[in-house]
């Protein structure tokens, strides 16, 4: 059986799929990979199934032994990438292509430093046992893989009948470190929040927090306060989505990232679009966002 | 029934409560058009989740609209009944036997009294909101507690407001605590993950301990 070896999993390193979306019935919400794209498209680059089964890695430091005649490819978040082959030798490696390990081989993923989270697939695709339908880690509901550690052995799939494409590199431009604008529709309480509140959503450039993490993503800025006659009313608890931004009681919008919980009791006022989304992954702390209406129709 | 937006992918359908709220996502599990994906029922309200590529949002404003939730209906969507075996001798059990002014032994057994029904679940994997079967039969409302406990227990049977819950597993919370259980209410590995799904009907029945031992 050809298997990865963890050396090293940096702050975080999580399994991620496409995720187990319509389990909310059961309090469990979709899960899966942060960012979608690039989940997508490093399975793609190695010939695999897009939903394929990969690994999530945050800010870098990533290590792992790959055994020899492994392809792989690294998306999303960037950062210095290395090989080690068996002999010693170092070499770079690009991001966005599929690459191939011609020997037993070690893979290095550098500090990273645009966007937040890489994503690396192998072909085959990790074949962690799955749980409820899925091998996403939820970290909100403690469901699927557990974050990987130092000395975890990740067997691999066998490989898929469609080959590792010819393309030879994607040109996909690094996360940004500027602005990020994210396109939002309103949320079922924006009539909660007066219209003063609503120009400062749109209009402020508000700072991604560094207390974000795939449950949610915070945002620093001015207070968004209800109306006074909704001041003191408490919401009962309704159905939540990836991307509802929620109002907490001092006034800090958050977006909800892929393990929000299915349901929630602060008034959602905006939801960033689909389109947006996978923005979310990459915001580092600190990074200045823009919210704005989505144009089209409704 | 009042139909909210709710981005590019869902709409929020809200009801003036619960009973309505529990019958139009029966109605609308048997009947829902293709092109929504997912119905996630809650305390007033359903979210629909959409595939707008099948049906736009538009279209399934219009669709929902004209499906009202019919009265009294809740078809139950898992037509099973789970007896539950409780130590009634939660935290807050001489909490709530004040506010209701009986002895702790009596709301022991005016929870085991109610027939209940899970209505949702939601706040973790497997937590259900339990409410009484039939309208009238429930016990008077309790204040969630004024801070929540950093740890509550797994098994705990806890109360707010008009509903009945139950933890799945030890994490904060701010419900009355009024007993134990040793049933596992979640088990992600097994077959069926959630023991208490919407329209399971739930009785509780007294113990003096649990098979465990002390809780």
């Amino acid at each position: 059986m050809t298997a990865l070896r963890v050396l090293d999993a940096g702050a975080l390193t999580l399994v991620q799929d496409l995720g187990r979306p319509g389990l909310a019935a059961l309090g469990v919400s979709a899960s899966g990979a942060f960012d979608r794209t690039a989940h997508r498209l490093a399975n793609r680059l190695v010939g695999n199934d897009e939903g394929a089964t990969a690994l999530e890695h945050l800010l870098g430091g990533l290590r792992v032994a790959l055994p020899a005649g492994t392809w792989f490819a690294v998306t999303g978040a960037w950062g210095t990438l290395s090989l080690t082959d068996a002999a010693g030798v170092t070499r770079a490696v690009e991001p966005h292509t599929a690459v191939r390990a011609e020997t037993d081989a070690e893979l290095h993923l550098g500090p990273i430093v645009r966007g937040l989270r890489a994503t690396v697939a192998v072909r085959g695709g990790i074949a962690v046992p799955a749980q409820l339908g899925s091998r996403a880690r939820d970290t909100l509901a403690g469901i699927g893989p557990a974050p990987l550690a130092a000395g975890d052995v990740l067997p691999l799939g066998p490989a898929p009948a469609t080959p590792v494409p010819p393309a030879d590199l994607v040109p996909v431009d690094p996360p940004t470190d500027g602005v990020v604008e994210l396109a939002v529709r309103p949320g079922p309480r924006h009539d909660w929040f007066g219209p003063a509140a609503w120009h400062l959503l749109l209009t402020e450039e508000w700072r991604a927090s560094a207390r974000s993490d795939r449950t949610g993503v915070r945002l620093e800025g001015p207070v968004l306060a209800p109306t006074p006659e909704r001041a003191d009313v408490e919401l009962a608890s309704e159905g939540m989505l990836r991307g509802s931004i929620q109002v907490s009681p001092d006034g800090a919008p958050t977006v909800l990232g892929p393990d929000h919980p299915v349901t929630g009791g602060y008034p959602v006022i905006a939801i960033v679009v689909d389109a947006s989304l996978d923005l979310l992954a990459q915001l580092r702390p600190g990074q200045p966002v823009l919210l704005r209406l989505a144009t089209g129709r409704r | 029934m009042r139909v909210l937006p709710c981005g590019d992918r869902a709409l929020l359908a809200e009801f003036e409560g619960l009973a309505a709220a529990r019958a139009a996502h029966a109605r609308w599990r048997r009947e829902a058009p293709a092109g929504v994906v997912e119905l996630v029922p809650a305390a007033r309200t359903v979210l629909v989740r959409l595939d707008t590529a099948v049906l736009g949002l538009g279209a399934a404003e219009t669709w929902l609209l004209a499906h009202p939730p019919i009265a009294n209906d809740t078809a139950p969507m898992a037509a099973r009944t789970v007896t539950i075996a409780v130590a009634y001798e939660g935290a807050d059990l001489d909490a709530v036997a004040a506010a209701w002014g009986c002895s702790p032994e009596a709301v022991a057994a005016r929870h085991a009294a109610v027939d209940w029904v899970c209505a949702f679940v939601g706040f973790a994997p497997g937590f259900p909101y339990l409410v009484p079967s039939s309208d009238g039969a429930g016990l008077p409302p309790v204040p969630r507690r004024a801070t929540s406990r950093p740890r509550v227990a797994a098994g705990s049977v806890a109360l707010a407001a008009e509903y009945c819950g139950i933890y799945p597993r030890e994490s904060p919370g701010g419900w009355q605590l009024i007993g134990r259980t040793d049933a596992v209410l979640w088990d992600a590995d097994r077959a069926e993950p959630a023991l208490v799904t919407p329209g399971t009907r739930v009785r509780f029945t007294a113990v003096r301990q649990l098979p465990g031992g002390a809780p």
